[in-house]
């Protein structure tokens, strides 16, 4: 097996987008592979060897997920991954105790799984809230108690946030829905395996993992669900019954084995990893910081994983810089390549300017990442943000000392 | 997306980036678009005592179909008269540029871009005229 190092040759640009997904661990692969064609049994399968190795390591698997989170086996149910997670969270918690309350809290920079999914139920009946968050992205738990009434069922709050990852007060805001015994999900799809969680410690009920965002494979996630106190949830996919009768169908053996494994490898490696990666983070800022003037951080920085930068360039344009470092994969949190100019609703709710919510690049960066690529990347940003600064007219503008909010602009 | 080699000649080497003083009577400016929505265009003329373009000079903020475009107005109104250049159409732009459906807006922009330096220039001309009458 060869280890895969770096992502980065002279044909595929650098890899730098590791919010959005983790390439599969080689350590990952490796565990997988034997599940595909030779031990290929159904883990359901109970009248042969077949079956028995498959489940055996299901349940190993299931095991490896529970120990990172601080969970038992039983308590974790395996889905397609963190969108579904996140669905069968909100509407099977919800379905279930509908009668008695139907009021859910959750956040405005949530993912739009869970923002959409709470759209629908908004339509079927159900109370939501939408907090806001402040300027540094961290929701207020005085105004998370003074949203809960008798009617709360349920709070739901990211632990990561994935665009400018934040970590929110977890810890905090389980205490206070136990207190007040209003259910807890957390959608932890970019916390886990990247910082430490504990379901009990937190005060945790509910929790949505994904595999790929933590070195596993795609297709496959976790919804943790509490048996004590126990959560109900009514399923959304009916079948055979597998997982407790909360998510039919068979489980993908290979899927299960590397979610496992992934989980395995970061609870050993997290903080080492983090520390390497907070130090690769620092070099990054600085040296951007070092080259170019009128940067801004989106996001706290304290409160923040490792490996990630939400950064805003102040008079280039998000795209035309995107265009500038194309052998840099990173995302931009203006996605107007639409004909409706959109920047993105996460750094809206910041109270980030329009301006410059346009201007930002999110950088991250993960386990393959070396001090040689950061070094290039800051150097061909600053060199770009540099040229493109050169052509702009707003970047003259404010080098005289031309307020840019005096200028009527005409809306296009 | 891909874009046409065309596109990223202008984008990487933009032809004709700078300012004209826009105070000189000789030299129109045109600044359109907003930074909120993600293009601003400034585009300047210089025409001479003919009525001819000599120079042109632009800056802009935007995406790179936007960069491009107004690199490539400057390049086509030079040597045209101010009636020559006004009949310029986000059309011909978008069509040498091979630009996707969505970055259409981009060449409206030049276009909208050139037609304000035109207008300033004959405004100041008049107003100018006016003040010798």
């Amino acid at each position: 097996m060869t280890t895969t190092k770096s992502h980065w040759s002279k044909d595929a640009p650098l890899y730098l987008d590791y919010q959005a997904t983790t390439p599969t661990d080689p350590r990952v692969v490796e565990k997988m592979l034997p599940f595909f064609s030779e031990r290929f049994g159904n883990p359901h399968s109970r009248t042969h060897h077949y079956g028995w190795d498959a489940e055996e390591v299901v349940e190993e698997a299931r095991a490896q997920v529970a120990s990172l989170i601080g969970a038992t086996p039983k308590e974790i149910i395996f889905t397609s991954g963190a969108t579904e997670s996140n669905n069968l969270a909100l509407k099977g918690v919800g379905n279930f105790y509908k009668d008695r309350k139907n009021h859910i809290i959750t956040c405005v920079t949530e993912h739009k799984c869970v923002l959409d999914t709470c759209r629908h139920l908004e339509q079927d009946g159900f109370d939501i809230t939408y907090l806001p968050v402040q300027e540094n992205g961290l929701i207020e738990l005085d105004k998370l108690a003074a949203a809960i009434t008798e009617n709360t069922l349920m709070v739901s709050i990211m632990a990561v946030n994935n665009e400018i990852g934040v970590i929110q007060p977890i810890k905090e805001i389980g205490a206070l829905c136990r207190e007040n015994g209003v259910f807890f999900h957390t959608d932890a799809a970019q916390a886990a395996g990247k910082i430490p969680l504990d379901v009990d410690d937190m005060n945790i009920d509910l929790m949505s993992i994904s595999g790929h965002k933590l070195y596993g494979p795609m297709g496959i996630g976790v919804l943790y669900v509490r048996r004590r106190p126990r959560v109900r949830i009514v399923a959304m996919i009916n079948g055979g019954g597998q997982e407790r009768g909360m998510r039919s169908g068979t489980l993908p053996t290979p899927l299960c084995v590397g979610i496992g494994e992934a989980c395995a490898l970061a609870e050993k490696e997290m903080g080492a990893e983090a520390e390497r990666l907070k130090m690769l983070r620092d070099r990054f800022h600085a040296g951007i910081n070092e080259r170019l003037s009128e940067v801004y951080l989106n996001g706290d920085l304290e409160h923040r994983i490792p490996g990630n930068l939400n950064l805003s360039f102040a008079y280039v344009e998000g795209e035309g810089l995107m265009m500038g470092v194309n052998d840099l994969a990173v995302s931009s949190g203006s996605a107007c390549t639409s004909a409706s100019l959109e920047p993105s609703y996460v750094l809206r709710a910041l109270g980030v300017e329009e301006e410059l919510a346009h201007t930002s690049l999110r950088i991250g960066l993960g386990r393959f990442t070396t001090e040689e690529e950061v070094d290039y990347a800051v150097e061909k940003i600053a060199t770009e943000v540099t040229r493109l600064r050169e052509m702009s007219p707003l970047w003259d503008m404010a080098q005289e000392g031309i307020d840019l909010k005096s200028i009527e602009w005409a809306d296009h | 997306m891909a874009y046409s080699d065309k596109l990223l000649d202008h984008y990487e080497n933009p032809r004709n980036v700078g300012i004209l003083d826009k105070d000189d009577t000789g030299v129109g400016t045109g600044l359109v678009g907003a930074p909120a929505c993600g293009d601003v265009m400034k585009l300047q003329i210089q025409v001479d005592e003919d009525g001819i373009i000599e120079d042109a000079k632009f800056k802009t903020f935007g995406c790179g179909s936007a960069i491009a475009s107004s690199s490539l107005v400057t390049e086509w109104v030079k040597g045209k008269t101010l009636d020559e250049a006004a009949e310029i159409k986000n059309t011909d732009i978008a069509q040498e540029l091979a630009l996707p459906p969505v970055k259409i807006h981009c060449s409206v922009l030049a276009e909208d871009a050139i037609k304000a330096a035109i207008t300033d220039y004959r405004s100041k001309k008049e107003s100018k005229s006016e003040a010798a009458e």
